[in-house]
């Protein structure tokens, strides 16, 4: 194990940081995008107060950094008394994070859907949840994928500052060999080009969903236009 | 919970927090306008001509919007100090930082500039001015207009980011959180006041930069809304 | 009056236009890919005539128009404006560009500058003039084409006619010794065709030179000295504006019964 060097060990340790940095990315993404799906609709929700207190905590959490706002839920677990594994904390800073910005987006996407598509299904007597259900939520979903998928990159991403508090994904995996080989650049380059593989073809995927997109969107919207007599 | 707060005893370090608070501002600033420029040579070398360049520009972006920040901050530390350069630990900072923001200020200018109609151009060419005169007038100066609200988002995120230099041991706002933490063992609200002092300098951020912006984009000041 | 499908048109008038044509084309062609827009188009246009070219969507008048002030380069031919040699390739652009002017269907005004930005951009930038005189012509040029109020305006507070006469005064003020007009009534509604149409007939008067890319026949006729109707990338008819009442060829009658 100990030789001066990387050897296979050290890389099959790394890669199993790197499941793990995929096991905390799809933590964050599900459970903020449950999470931010409740956002999104609070925040264009008609009662005022609910809109008001999704707006402030929205900007409490994206005028924090995340660093912050994890050192918060770690320390803050131990306040509460729990004795839990750093990725439980990771887990629920993560989590937080990810739902204000995706609620951001997804509110953006949902604001998005034409004016008159809300005009149509309300002539046609459709209630407010259903106007919501049946005609614009399945449309803003289509406008927001692509902003999603790039969204992914930077949840993979920030996966790397769980490190930080003990949770060995990616990143402190490197560190713990490092400690051992002593070659920090090497170490931190490979790691760089793990991180590389896992967010390029994300990258890659929704500009190709965004340009598929405008595509569709050139070719007309489902609006009938007015034909003159 | 019985926990008790005692905010007392973290605000007692007031000076270290405003110390704090003033490296992370030196660290953002300069970064920010190093950046910028950085940024958008970068977006004409991508739009240019020559594709070696084309292709240089296009490889550097996608590198660095694609590996965390902590990585990058790493790999310049560390790597400069393999390659022989005794840096401190500011200089790499800031340096990270600045070839960070410039790959996304890239994407940013890219897509206002290439948002200039066609026949805007067209005019400009046929009134008779030169190629860099058109770039000048006609595509930089209103695709910085036409971005800003993007840029200015992008540069609050920055300063956000400039907290994981305290992991190379910059001394800003959260490592001062860090080392006021372990002297009062109030983790808690070391953090929360921290929290608070950068959601009050992104605060002071946009509107300093809302400022300049209507200080210098005349048209906005004029009618009001940017289009 | 001639029937002129290839040849070289010459205005029926006599003309007393002193030596070398502000415009000439000789067999001009031009490809877009496989489709071949211009098919050997010729004509000449002296100094101080007013010349229409009219024609149905595809038959090449934008196209020969753009070709002009080089927006296109030819495929072979020749075309000569004010002296200078636009089909060869190591033309001085910027001097061609201070010769000739040109006004565009979408006015393509500037949007993040006032009416009088737009108008001394290219005064200072390319002619180095000093702001102050720079103004001046501004002014002059904006009282020429009825806006002399308007020049702290945004284009986005202008109506689409209001624009269009901002961009015509945009290319006077360059000073260039011949207009050309892409279409630039094409856009607009049609109560605010007229102002733009008499400002356009005030300069003919003057004395401009001038091409105009044009569906108004009416204005066609009455303003322009000579109308050249395009077919299928040839020049196919030409003759002064009576020309339109007695066509010639069935092509230009089926075009005058049918419209665009």
């Amino acid at each position: 194990m100990i030789d001066g060097g990387l050897n296979s060990y050290h890389l099959q340790y790394l890669l199993f940081g790197a499941l793990w940095t995929i096991g905390l990315s799809l933590i964050a993404f599900v459970g903020g995008g449950l999470a931010g799906g409740v956002i999104a609709l609070c925040r264009v929700s008609p009662i005022k107060a609910v809109r008001w207190a999704t707006i402030a905590w929205i900007q409490i959490i994206q005028g924090t950094p995340l660093l912050v706002v994890l050192f918060l839920c770690y320390f803050g677990l131990s306040i509460a008394g729990l004795e839990l594994p750093a990725i439980v904390a990771a887990s629920i800073a993560m989590i937080v994070y990810v739902s204000a910005y995706l609620g951001e987006i997804w509110r953006g996407c949902i604001e998005s859907v034409p004016r008159t598509q809300w005009e149509a299904a309300e002539c046609l007597a459709l209630s407010r949840t259903q106007r919501m259900r049946l005609v614009v939520l399945p449309q803003a979903v289509r406008i927001a994928t692509p902003p999603t998928v790039g969204f992914m990159v930077q949840i993979v991403k920030n996966t790397s500052l769980a490190s930080i508090v003990g949770f060995i994904e990616l990143v402190r995996a490197g560190q713990l060999i490092n400690n051992s080989i002593f070659q920090p650049f090497t170490v931190y380059l490979l790691i760089a080009i793990v991180y590389f593989a896992m967010c390029y073809p994300l990258s890659v995927w929704s500009r190709k969903l965004e340009q598929r997109q405008q595509f569709g969107n050139t070719r007309g919207t489902a609006t009938p236009s007015v034909t003159t007599a | 919970m019985q926990y008790e707060f005692d905010f007392a005893s973290v605000l007692a370090n007031w000076p270290q927090f405003l110390e704090g608070a003033w490296m992370t501002i030196l660290l953002s600033f300069p970064a920010t306008v190093i950046g910028f420029v950085g940024g958008t040579l970068l977006a004409i070398g991508r739009r240019g001509d020559t594709r070696w360049l084309v292709k240089a520009c296009g490889a550097y972006v996608e590198v660095l919007r694609n590996t965390p920040l902590l990585v990058q901050v790493f790999l310049v530390f560390f790597g400069l100090a393999s390659l022989g350069f005794k840096v401190s630990a500011f200089a790499a900072a800031l340096l990270t930082l600045v070839i960070n923001v410039a790959a996304y200020t890239c994407e940013i200018m890219r897509a206002g500039m290439d948002s200039i109609h066609k026949g805007q151009i067209e005019a400009a060419e046929c009134l008779g001015l030169t190629r860099r005169q058109v770039y000048w007038h006609v595509v930089l100066r209103p695709a910085m207009e036409k971005v800003y609200p993007a840029l200015t988002s992008q540069f609050v995120l920055l300063m956000l980011a400039s907290s994981i230099t305290s992991q190379i041991s910059v001394e800003e706002l959260t490592a001062v959180a860090a080392r006021v933490q372990s002297e009062t063992f109030r983790p808690f609200e070391a953090y929360i006041l921290v929290a608070v002092a950068y959601l009050a300098l992104s605060l002071l951020m946009r509107l300093g930069l809302w400022v300049f912006g209507q200080i210098v984009f005349t048209r906005q000041r004029k009618l009001g809304n940017a289009k | 009056m001639n029937l002129a499908r290839d040849a070289a048109a010459q205005p029926s008038q006599p003309a007393a236009s002193p030596a070398q044509p502000v415009v000439e084309l000789k067999d001009v062609h031009k490809s877009f890919g496989s489709n071949q827009v211009l098919k050997g188009v010729s004509f000449a246009i002296p100094r101080g005539q007013v010349v229409a070219i009219i024609g149905k969507s595809g038959s090449g008048k934008s196209t020969a128009l753009r070709c002009i002030d080089r927006l296109e380069i030819i495929d072979s031919g020749t075309i000569n404006v004010c002296g200078h040699a636009v089909h060869d390739p190591a033309i001085d652009l910027r001097q061609l560009r201070q010769d000739v002017g040109i006004v565009f269907q979408s006015y393509n005004l500037f949007p993040h500058l006032t009416v009088e930005q737009n108008i001394t951009l290219a005064p200072k930038a390319v002619k180095n003039l000093p702001a102050a005189k720079a103004r001046e012509i501004a002014a002059r040029t904006l009282q020429q084409v009825g806006l002399a109020d308007k020049a702290q305006a945004y284009p986005e507070q202008l109506s689409g006619g209001q624009q269009q006469r901002v961009a015509i005064a945009r290319s006077l003020a360059m000073e260039p010794q011949v207009m050309l007009f892409d279409e630039v009534t094409s856009a607009l509604d049609p109560q605010l065709t007229g102002e733009v149409l008499r400002v356009i007939e005030a300069l003919a008067q003057g004395g401009m030179t001038m091409v105009l890319v044009t569906h108004e026949m009416e204005f066609a006729a009455r303003v322009a000295d000579t109308i050249i109707y395009m077919h299928e990338g040839k020049v196919w008819e030409t003759g002064p504006g009576d020309m339109l009442k007695h066509p010639q060829t069935a092509e230009l009658r089926d075009f005058l019964s049918h419209g665009l």
